[in-house]
């Protein structure tokens, strides 16, 4: 899927995690700001890496302040945000979710 | 070696600072030598001086051991003028032995410790940047963390010997009589201070009311003071207070609350006498709260309540509830004024509310005692020390002392944000499981296999559930997924001792 | 109705949809059904995220025993057809319907439900659904909303909107839900589904609290919608059964397994025939005595 402008989803509350992607020409680059980067860092990435892969997403830059949230509010904001950059909430892919 | 809460410590290290391994959490009944101070013979007129620089350079050679007490909290402005002063003077290789470190002296410790004017810290704890730089490696010998009661005991035995003690009061007289409850920058109880007016060789007190002679009541007494400075503030009133105490409208906290209070009314130990301490922090005020409708329903009332004292637990001692307050330091404005008006509200020192090596402290007669918890393990260890990243940001307080008590209660959410509080094995080992009787969660409670005891009482609570900690541990790791092995060097930066003396676990240098 | 077996839902806990805190931890407050909000508790801007974020937390998160129910967005809004889909495909226990006015509106629930159902491969009729009745119109058609799918498992009242489409607001006396909340409760027990009484949003009135839910229990309302995991214990405080109809439900039951036993199709007790009615209410009875904790597993009251 393509990128069409750069979109935010989540919040900076506790338990959230704002993701802001944007277009990029290649490759998956995200800029992490963690309190719990040192032991989860990699899991946090991880889970908006393969969220990003399985809608498609091959180029994008994102960034992520994370406040502690849960695999599942992870993925769940890179789906909103990514729904939002290439304009399909109104048509979700159901298969990712 | 390994100590008895299977630790790993560095023996050269121990043999070095002529340390023994944590053996047991009792104490016995040892026979022990206590240490008195060096005084010099004065009639008392010639006490008041009007220079901190004066007093320091009469006082103070390189090498020596300073102190100060934490009653100000965040509120202390009497730390920073005086370190000031002796990071000025150029002294050189001091021992910071305070009754604990807060925030507002962070900036000027980490100064003095670069400039070689602090070499050695002993603390109840650290937070924010100083416990970020210790942890960091900021300081080459190893800090000493000591619980309240294991200062007096170290105090007492001269393992901390106070060359001088530079005490701020809100209230004293040209000779030094001294109280924690007259003037501005009140805070009540002088508990932790009391001690360094004691055993400290020169006694320095810095206040901003003198006041006619003789000042009464006098905590501090005439007889310890070698000075009295005048200065223009002692502290920020505003700061003083410690924060945590609105009570929670958190549903999580108030729902961790009254299940803590639930284990309380459903144990053995609540009947009419019993004794409780509860700290401070929100969900320890809601806990007060609940304890105190449970107490008006079945009619009970407590001895004495002890330790850190709130305004909710003062109030329960002018309604009655509570017969005595047994008080070594006051959380906030609401505790500090009421020591002033009820004569019940008695002012004790560190040695008798928790130190270990007495002829009987409080904290052996308490049933029921609350205490918090960064991590809990399997074993029931407690960590309050060290953070998710492996950094210095708590303080041990009077936790290992407290958890004494007969039924230590440890209150804690199963998780925080993404981070476990239940772990298979905490990073520092505090206060050791075996003095830890039930675990409180939102999720339900785990009582220590070593309580059977209480099994009984507390496994037909309606609503509460009792579970094997290993299921807590696992239910929180399903939660939050495994996180990745902290990392360390192999430089220890800090030394946790238990209340007795003993090395229970070291704090490592981060690697990052 | 779709259920044979009656369960018990006292409290049924409002918790707003985009809120990663309050979905994660709702489950541990013991409500009887939690109901994930995308309506009323979300922005317009955040119904995407928020539609997400409960999908993925049901996905993930362990609720224990409790009835999972999403309100969705209103048939008349852009969002219901998604939240509907996504909350099929999620397998949530009961989709709420926001301003019921008519049979037709229920029977579009049903179909629509059935739909993706069929598209995600759910069991077809799997998923409950629910209706909530916020307006005159409503209120008037409660008979026939409650019995117009074979999926409604119950209908709710909302006062804040019914309120205003009365010209009124609300009163500590609730006088002004007095026809209202029996129209809904007449037409939940004619269908033979649950009624929920409207949430109490006061949280420093704990006197109107108990007043109201005392009042709404004496009705014979199943329980109440709430806003506040606080309430829960108030509410199920007093849904409690005393000790006298608790020893009572149990002599009942005793009687029927004696009637059981014997092979005998009548239940009798102390020489009188014992008739259906009672025999349910006792089975209620015990199912929230036991639920209160109040006795123990073989049905003995457990003194205090």
């Amino acid at each position: 899927m393509e990128i069409k402008k750069t979109a935010i989803a989540g919040t900076l509350e506790s338990s959230d995690i704002q993701l802001t992607i944007s277009a990029a020409t290649n490759g998956i680059s995200i800029d992490l700001q963690s309190d719990v980067k040192k032991v989860f860092g990699d899991q946090i990435e991880g889970v908006i890496k393969q969220t990003l892969s399985d809608m498609g997403i091959a180029a994008a830059k994102v960034k992520a302040v994370d406040k502690g949230a849960l695999d599942c509010v992870i993925k769940a904001r890179t789906i909103a945000a990514v729904q939002r950059a290439t304009e399909t909430t109104e048509q979700p892919a159901w298969e990712v979710l | 070696m390994k100590n008895n809460v299977d630790r790993e410590l560095p023996t050269d290290l121990l043999q070095q600072m002529n340390y023994q391994p944590f053996a047991t959490t009792e104490i016995g009944h040892p026979e022990v030598q206590r240490v008195a101070p060096k005084v010099r013979v004065t009639t008392g007129d010639d006490k008041v001086v009007d220079s901190i620089k004066k007093v320091v350079a009469a006082t103070l050679k390189d090498g020596m051991t300073i102190s100060f007490h934490h009653h100000f909290r965040n509120g202390d402005f009497v730390f920073n003028e005086v370190m000031r002063v002796i990071i000025d003077a150029g002294f050189k290789n001091l021992t910071l032995a305070p009754s604990s470190l807060t925030g507002v002296m962070n900036d000027i410790v980490i100064e003095a410790i670069k400039a070689g004017t602090i070499t050695n810290i002993t603390s109840s704890g650290m937070r924010g940047s100083l416990g970020d730089f210790v942890s960091h490696g900021g300081l080459e010998n190893p800090v000493i963390f000591r619980s309240h009661g294991n200062r007096a005991r170290a105090i007492e035995h001269g393992d901390i010997k106070i060359d001088v003690a530079f005490l701020g009061v809100p209230s004293a007289d040209k000779l030094g009589n001294a109280n924690g409850m007259e003037g501005d920058a009140v805070f009540g109880s002088l508990g932790y201070a009391l001690m360094d007016a004691q055993y400290a060789d020169k006694v320095v007190l810095l206040t901003d009311n003198i006041v006619d002679y003789p000042n009464t009541p006098a905590s501090i007494k005439q007889t310890q003071v070698d000075y009295v400075i005048k200065v223009d503030k002692v502290g920020d009133p505003d700061k003083i207070g410690s924060g945590a105490t609105r009570f929670t409208k958190d549903p999580k906290e108030l729902k961790i609350a009254e299940t803590v209070n639930n284990v309380i009314t459903h144990s053995p130990y609540f009947k009419d006498g019993f004794s409780f301490q509860t700290g401070s922090g929100g969900a320890a005020l809601a806990v007060t709260r609940y304890l105190r409708q449970s107490m008006i329903d079945n009619q009970i009332k407590a001895s004495f309540a002890l330790g850190g004292i709130t305004k909710p637990t003062t109030d329960l001692l002018n309604e009655g509830l509570v017969q005595k307050v047994m008080d070594v330091q006051d959380f906030d404005k609401g505790a500090a004024d009421s020591m002033h008006t009820n004569r019940n509200q008695q002012e004790i020192d560190a040695s008798w509310y928790a130190d270990p090596d007495n002829k009987g402290a409080m904290v052996d007669q308490l049933d029921v005692v609350i205490l918090s918890a960064l991590e809990i393990d399997t074993k029931f260890n407690v960590n309050v020390m060290t953070g998710s990243d492996g950094v210095i940001r708590g303080a041990i307080g009077g936790h290992q002392d407290a958890a004494t008590g007969k039924l230590t209660i440890i209150s804690a959410p199963l998780v925080r944000g993404r981070i476990a509080t239940v772990v298979p094995d905490v990073t520092t080992v505090v206060t050791p499981g075996d003095s830890v009787d039930v675990l409180v969660t939102e999720y339900g409670i785990a009582i220590n296999p070593k309580r059977q005891d209480l099994r009984q009482a507390l496994s037909h609570i309606p609503g509460v559930p009792v579970y094997d900690i290993a299921d807590l541990q696992k239910m929180a790791e399903k939660r939050v997924g495994t996180p990745k092995p902290l990392e360390f060097t192999d430089r220890t930066v800090a030394l946790i001792e238990y209340r007795d003396g003993t090395i229970i676990d070291t704090v490592k240098q981060v690697k990052d | 109705m779709a259920e044979s077996e009656e369960r018990l839902r006292r409290t049924m806990m409002f918790v707003p949809g985009n809120n990663p805190a309050m979905v994660k931890d709702a489950g541990i407050y013991g409500a009887d059904s939690i109901m994930f909000d995308l309506e009323d508790a979300v922005s317009l801007p955040e119904k995407d995220a928020a539609r997400v974020l409960v999908y993925e937390a049901l996905q993930s998160q362990d609720y224990g025993e409790a009835e999972l129910v999403v309100r969705v967005n209103g048939q008349d809004t852009p969002f219901y057809d998604n939240d509907v889909k996504a909350m099929v495909k999620a397998g949530i226990d009961v989709i709420r319907l926001p301003k019921a006015e008519s049979a037709a509106m229920v029977e579009k629930l049903d179909q629509d439900v059935a739909a993706a159902e069929k598209e995600f491969g759910r069991e077809a009729g799997s998923i409950h659904i629910m209706a909530a009745i916020e307006s005159a119109k409503g209120v008037l058609q409660a008979p026939a909303i409650a019995a117009a799918s074979d999926r409604m498992i119950g209908v709710a009242l909302s006062a804040e909107d019914y309120t205003t489409d009365m010209k009124t607001h609300r009163y500590p006396d609730g006088q002004e839900l007095l026809f209202a909340r029996n129209m809904v409760l007449h037409a939940a027990r004619a269908a033979g589904i649950a009624a929920f009484d409207t949430v109490f949003t006061n949280m420093d009135d704990t006197e109107g609290f108990y007043r109201e839910t005392a009042y709404i229990h004496q009705l014979g309302f199943d329980g109440k919608s709430l806003v506040n995991p606080r309430q829960i214990a108030m509410v199920n405080k007093v849904y409690e059964p005393t000790e006298a109809e608790i020893s009572n439900a149990k002599n009942v039951i005793n009687a029927i397994q004696e009637a059981k036993l014997k092979g005998s199709g009548v239940i009798s007790m102390n020489g009188q025939m014992v008739d259906r009615p009672v025999v349910l209410r006792a089975q209620r009875v015990m199912k929230l005595a036991k639920a209160s904790n109040l006795v123990d597993e073989e049905g003995n009251y457990i003194e205090k």
